[in-house]
């Protein structure tokens, strides 16, 4: 291991040098919010942003990804995506959700067109320099990570600490100049940002610690809340699509104008849409909105953590800002559930 | 990072060529296929595929023959969605393709052998079952006494009537068949598949049931089947959900924590009876 530590300048210009070398995605301001997109300076990156309005998934499982390639004569052939690039400014929950995705596109069938192009990222991840308005990853131990990631980043006063973990990471980190290696105090100095950052990152505040909520669930079925919320329920989608553990996908195929060549393709799909469930012949097995709704929550707080061991909610807080309808807050509704069963 | 198989694609289909078609009803048509790599299917009876025409999409059907009869594959597809309406334009020789097979299968040599053995089918749900049904019949012995139960809404709806003869007349099978409702071609019972019920000795303590229909049959079924003795272990069901990507992945096909695709479609019912959103 390995820990760098850089003014100001010499981060600028590393992230200058990635720049110059491969594809970059950053944190950038897009208006008054942020977004990950392709990097071309470093004045753009802003790793002092709160949160990004998508999360960084749309790298690995991108909105809309061809699968396979066809010819109606000669049948399909697999196109995969493994051009290298580079992630800057990845925030702590994010990166427990890349790792998360990672262990359901490989348990049972491996997925390779999502592991050609995750082996091929470079995570360079950074702590929370700013809390987003409803960021509540400090009570789901997402406020900080101890790994997943190539780099981490952390800012100190007026300096970067650079923690390079992988080989990637190390190829990476090649072009650094004018650091040295990071002191005592600087390390010191990260250990009051985790610290600081766990309680910070805590707009709303869970009320049992995340491992209890599949026991919670466990006898919240009935509970009224599912349907008080659904009431006013849109089913818009808008929750799956904020969301970094959210992965459901559907399958479709485009034709070319010639009608003989064209492409299979996954899109994102979210388990709020009306017809998310539906087969062909008309029968919708989740035809109610509260089924839906409920079931979201159940896959986050128990379907998910019975096949990989952790809550599948991140506590970024995004779909609580991105719900119009105000009834996406996880730490409310499971709060409720919680605390009617005392 | 697992970096296993790295090659593989999940979601690639291989090319199959229809040998035989034919209309079987109004909506339903019966399909032969062979893989044209010349292998075999390699599926047990119960389990599904992944059917592709390119540029209309995927859609999963049931394999309808047994893996004791060789060479080909069959299935009957109803024209109901934009995958199977295209496959009812196939013709004999034309090209489609195929996924897998996905998905559990009914124990036919495990918990079935030796035991007498209850089929209870419901309309499409028969489609499934037949591989199991040819698969006992193909080996007759290892099985107790088999029964085969088929409900069809009206006698224009019966799948495989050449094949219901020949299970009619078959001597050490004893086969039922009702319609829900009846018009001048039918001199059969009328009624729902659960009258036929009553009409069969059931050893219960040596029986396995092997139910598939619409989610409305399933209820009464097994209400009737458990009313008859038989313990919740000794029934199979098979379920059918959106199952898009086969490999468990996806998620339309989720019954709460449960993949059809993969711990399905084929059911022990004991192992569901707390699954809320099952049945």
């Amino acid at each position: 291991m390995k820990i760098k530590k850089l003014d100001k300048a010499a981060f600028g210009k590393w992230v200058n040098s990635c720049i110059e070398n491969q594809r970059v995605y950053g944190v950038q301001a897009k208006e008054d919010r942020f977004v990950f997109a392709p990097l071309v300076s470093a004045k753009d990156l802003r790793l002092d942003h709160d949160v990004t309005i998508l999360p960084p998934k749309k790298y690995f499982l991108p909105p809309q990804e061809t699968l396979l390639k066809f010819d109606r004569k000669e049948g399909f052939e697999s196109v995969f995506d493994d051009e290298p690039f580079v992630l800057f400014g990845v925030h702590p929950y994010d990166m427990v959700a890349i790792s998360q995705t990672d262990k359901l596109f490989a348990e049972n069938h491996y997925d390779t067109h999502y592991f050609k192009r995750r082996q091929k990222a470079t995570i360079v991840a950074s702590d929370v320099q700013n809390a987003s308005k409803d960021v509540f990853a400090g009570c789901m131990g997402t406020a900080t990570v101890n790994d997943g990631f190539d780099i981490l980043i952390t800012k100190i006063d007026s300096y970067y600490l650079v923690d390079i973990r992988t080989k990637k990471g190390r190829a990476l980190a090649k072009t650094i100049k004018d650091a040295e290696d990071a002191d005592d105090m600087s390390l010191k100095l990260r250990k009051l940002v985790w610290a600081d950052n766990t309680e910070l990152l805590q707009k709303h505040k869970l009320h049992v610690r995340p491992e209890v909520l599949p026991r919670v669930l466990d006898r919240s079925y009935e509970h009224p809340v599912w349907e008080e919320n659904a009431q006013r329920c849109y089913s818009c989608g808008s929750c799956n699509l904020v969301c970094p553990t959210c992965y459901c996908f559907d399958v479709r195929d485009d034709v070319e104008w010639n009608l003989q060549k064209g492409r299979r393709y996954r899109v994102w799909d979210g388990c709020l849409l009306a017809e998310f469930a539906a087969v062909a012949g008309g029968h919708n097995f989740r035809r109610n909105r509260a089924d839906r709704y409920r079931h979201r929550y159940y896959r986050k707080g128990k379907y998910v953590p019975e096949k990989i061991g952790e809550v599948a909610c991140v506590g970024c807080g995004r779909c609580i800002t991105a719900c119009t309808a105000k009834i996406a807050n996880p730490v409310e509704v499971y709060n409720k559930l919680v605390d009617e069963g005392k | 990072m697992c970096k296993c198989d790295s090659e593989k694609d999940i979601y690639l289909p291989l090319p199959a060529t229809v040998g035989k078609v034919k209309s079987m009803t109004k909506l339903e048509s019966f399909f032969s296929c062979q893989l044209d790599s010349g292998e075999e299917l390699g599926h047990m009876p119960g389990q599904f595929v992944e059917v592709s025409i390119p540029g209309i999409g995927e859609a999963p059907i049931s394999v309808s023959s047994s893996p004791t009869r060789k060479g080909s594959f069959e299935m009957v597809i109803r024209n109901v969605g934009n995958v199977s309406e295209a496959l009812h334009k196939l013709a004999a020789g034309d090209k489609l393709f195929i996924r897998g097979p996905f998905g559990t299968s009914f124990p036919v040599d495990e918990a079935m052998k030796g035991k007498d053995i209850i089929f209870v089918c419901g309309g499409i749900g028969i489609v499934p079952v037949r591989s199991a049904i040819q698969y006992v019949l193909d080996n007759r012995d290892d099985y107790g006494r088999v029964i085969i139960l088929f409900g069809a809404k009206t006698p224009s709806d019966r799948l495989f009537i050449e094949e219901l003869d020949k299970w009619r007349e078959e001597k050490n099978v004893t086969f039922l068949e009702t319609v829900d409702h009846r018009d001048e071609s039918w001199s059969g019972p009328e009624g729902v598949i659960t009258t036929l019920l009553p009409l069969v000795k059931i050893d219960k303590e040596n029986t396995i049931a092997v139910a598939c229909g619409p989610p409305i049959m399933y209820k009464f079924v097994i209400i009737v089947l458990l009313e008859a003795g038989l313990r919740e272990d000794q029934i199979y069901l098979s379920l059918e959900r959106r199952m898009k990507c086969g490999v468990g992945k996806c998620g339309h096909c989720q019954i709460n924590n449960i993949y059809v695709c993969q711990d399905g479609p084929v059911f022990n019912f004991s192992d569901i009876t707390d699954i809320k959103e099952a049945l």
